[in-house]
């Protein structure tokens, strides 16, 4: 039955509950997983949703976890993530991770319980404004007060969500909405367009075939991939590879482009940015052609803008018109899907008949392998088996391993400095492996991220590298993940700080460490238990290989307390305000750190 | 960095005339620093769905290319348009301004308002309401010599605006 068919007045047959109408047109939406936690204004779905089999809930033990749960579905299956909230408390715990979904381009669609119609503004009990609190929260939100709309906003909702730029969209659904009858309305034909969202997705030709010219004349290109790649699909991995093998030109990634582009590539340069490579921001600082597909120059990319690769003329696609020129001034700016773009260029690098500067690519080469040489990565552990453990070596040790599995790793991370030693240790092969806060670097959203993963992918190795800070923050979560048996393991590199936040006050506010000691931990073994999860420790060299081993082999929910040195570091950083060539390398230029300005500290 | 000179731009929006659209449109501006000269709205086609939202703005052309861009993405907006750089356009403000006075001050008004073409839309024996359209400017300059003249009150609708010829801006 088609909207049109409807009779103008349907007989009450045709009339269902309102809560069946939203699950109806989330099963038509193709949603098999809802993550969520019941109250008073939703009770009408739960009971909708104990009524059926279709749709799968997985009750999470906090509401900002339903959502990071969401996202890690999402990124890991290219699906839209669901979310079932109730009214007040139940919307506003969920709002930070709205937030995370929005900076991160993630599709998620977040049904919030509302107080009756009539009772709203009436400050009712559980009631809060969730349409005002997350409308810049969200990339667009509804609230529903007459129940004919209710199929045609869910079917709204998920065409916002993943359309263009995808982002998180709350739908408000009063409770009387819930319980009145109400019309079933089928969604729209993929065809039908949207009557004022119409995203562009396809490039301008002429754009493409400037960007080809300028790429095969370019003495110094390099490649800047991100999320955007990811969001668009495998197939646009897939062509990003393609097009950086065919044009011989080096290719780095942002955090959230991870996996884009295979880490084990001869071409690959490593990520850039703050804590990125020193190949790669060089790269960036010296080229004379960047094409950036799918990124948005964030401050962590950047460093300080009026010295950001100055000598070259840049080539931005991005599928979102308000990320070109607005950090960084673009020469060519190319609206569209990165896999259509990509598509596009592979295509117009093909039929153009400049020639490409293949010389002074060579000698291009040579530069990055000079840089390469340098090894910035290195660092030195103790090979002694009672030695300290170097928080890099157990994530290289933890790559190695799991690779030797040979099974699809999936990897999540919490913020912080493992969140950027697991960026740099681990290598990525395929997109959609790698979860991380990048954007709004939300501490917590690890864990609930890989469990969302797990429920996608039961096969998967689901990893959460976390630090014993951020974990705390998502730590409930351990209940869900025994109530559903899911083998996420969680491997917390225990430093007893916040590192990034210490790392921060050694090199920039004279070694005062104001509050960032991680006093009172939890003994993380027992807490493991106490959550009927198993708990592992390693407190030196000797002992970690065989906990990573353990870890693994064990089929159920795991925490690795893995005991690090507490006063690492992580490098290469590009201290706050200053430019790519002024990297910080390691401990031995740590004396460069006393150039940061008071401009920098404010650049947080 | 390129285009650090200021520049005002009247700015045309079309939005589908939902709830929460003014608001989306408003903590655009404000979550993202933006100034906001003048904002009016009002439903412009015959079933009430579409409203036009007119904003007189200023910035770096960067940012004003920025503005236009997150305005185009918000889901209930329809077209956006930047009649300062489009070409030549009419830009008309509605002001109701009320004088209160007596003897000369009363006659030197009227006769100030007759001659910026302000109505007499309300009259006491010591008070004016005049009604007058016109550019910003202008009802700025018939203020400026009100004022001495027992200005009292004013209401200001702020600039609409629509581009001379043809070209329409429609859906």
């Amino acid at each position: 039955m088609s909207a049109t068919t409807l009779p103008a007045n349907p007989t009450d047959a045709e009339l269902r509950p309102g809560a069946e109408v939203v699950l109806r047109a989330l099963k038509d939406q193709g949603v098999e997983v809802i993550f969520g936690y019941p109250g008073g204004a939703v009770l009408p779905i739960y009971d909708a949703l104990f009524q059926q089999n279709a749709i799968r809930h997985i009750l999470v033990r906090h509401e900002q976890a339903a959502v990071h749960a969401a996202e890690g579905y999402a990124r890991s299956t290219g699906k839209v993530g669901v979310v079932l909230v109730t009214s007040g408390p139940g919307a506003t715990n969920a709002v930070t991770g709205l937030v995370d979904a929005l900076m991160d381009s993630i599709p998620i669609v977040c049904l919030t319980g509302q107080v009756p119609t009539h009772l709203i503004g009436n400050d009712a009990f559980q009631e809060a404004d969730t349409t005002g609190i997350t409308r810049p929260a969200t990339k667009h939100n509804y609230l529903v007060k007459r129940s004919e709309d209710l199929a045609k906003v869910v079917h709204d909702a998920f065409y916002v969500a993943r359309s263009g730029r995808p982002g998180p969209v709350v739908i408000d659904l009063p409770k009387d909405m819930l319980i009145k009858p109400a019309p079933y309305t089928e969604a729209p034909k993929p065809e039908t367009p949207h009557r004022s969202y119409r995203p562009v997705t396809e490039p301008d030709p002429a754009a493409i075939r400037e960007a080809v010219r300028m790429l095969k004349r370019s003495e110094r290109p390099i490649i800047y991939a991100g999320g955007g790649v990811i969001n668009s699909g495998p197939e646009a991995s897939r062509l990003l590879a393609e097009f950086v093998h065919l044009t011989g030109m080096p290719c780095t990634n942002t955090l959230m482009g991870l996996g884009a582009f295979p880490a084990s590539d001869p071409q690959f340069v490593g990520m850039l940015g703050m804590h990125g490579t020193y190949e790669a921001n060089m790269c960036m600082w010296q080229c004379d052609v960047m094409l950036n597909v799918g990124a948005r120059f964030d401050d962590r990319i950047t460093g300080r803008l009026d010295a950001f690769s100055p000598n070259s003329r840049k080539i931005h696609a991005d599928i979102d018109p308000s990320s070109i020129n607005k950090n960084v001034k673009v020469d060519v700016p190319i609206v569209g899907d990165a896999g259509r773009v990509l598509a596009a260029l592979l295509e117009a690098w093909r039929q153009d008949d400049t020639p490409v500067a293949k010389d002074a690519q060579v000698a291009w080469w040579r530069q990055i392998d000079q840089w390469r040489a340098i090894h910035c990565l290195a660092y030195k552990q103790d090979p002694a088996p009672s030695a300290i453990i170097k928080p890099q070596h157990a994530v290289k040790r933890l790559f190695e391993i799991t690779r030797a599995t040979g099974r699809d790793v999936i990897v999540s991370t919490e913020v912080g400095q493992h969140q950027m030693w697991a960026a740099q240790y681990i290598g990525f092969e395929k997109p959609n492996k790698w979860l991380t806060s990048g954007g709004l670097g939300t501490m917590g959203y690890g864990l609930p991220a890989a469990m969302g993963a797990q429920i996608a992918n039961p096969d998967a190795l689901c990893i959460d590298v976390a630090g014993e800070a951020s974990i705390l923050m998502n730590i409930q979560e351990m209940g869900t993940l025994a109530q559903y048996r899911l083998p996420v393991k969680a491997f917390i590199l225990n430093n007893e700080y916040m590192g990034m936040v210490r790392q921060w006050q050694e090199l920039l506010h004279g070694g005062r460490y104001s509050e960032s000691y991680s006093d009172a931990l939890p003994d993380f073994v027992r807490l493991a238990e106490a959550f009927h999860a198993k708990g592992l420790r390693a407190t030196n060299l000797g002992e970690l290989d065989g906990v990573i081993h353990e870890m693994l082999a064990h089929p159920g929910p795991v925490i690795a307390d893995i005991c690090v040195a507490k006063d690492e570091n992580c490098f290469p950083m590009i201290p706050s305000g200053a430019a790519h060539n002024e990297m910080i390398l390691g401990p031995d230029q740590e004396k460069n750190a006393a150039a940061v300005t008071d401009e920098g500290k404010v650049l947080v | 960095m390129s285009g650090m000179n200021t520049r005002t731009a009247t700015i045309a929006v079309l939005v589908e005339n939902e709830a929460g659209v003014l608001a989306r449109v408003i903590g655009l501006f404000s979550g993202r620093g933006y100034n906001i000269e003048s904002l009016t709205v009002a439903p412009v086609d015959e079933h009430g769905r579409l409203s036009r939202i007119t904003i007189v703005t200023n910035g770096t052309d960067m940012v004003i290319e920025q503005i236009k861009a997150q305005l185009d993405r918000l889901v209930p907006v329809h077209k956006v348009s930047d009649l300062t750089l489009e070409g030549p356009h009419l830009t008309r403000e509605l002001a109701l301004v009320k004088v209160v006075g007596k003897g000369e001050h009363r006659v030197e008004a009227l006769r100030l308002a007759d001659a910026f073409r302000a109505r007499v839309v309300d009259a006491t024996t010591e008070s004016f309401v005049f009604e007058m359209t016109g550019n910003a400017e202008k009802i700025d300059a018939f203020l400026g010599l009100m004022r001495p003249l027992g200005l009292a009150e004013v209401s200001r609708t702020g600039a609409v605006a629509i581009m001379r010829g043809r070209a329409a801006l429609a859906v």
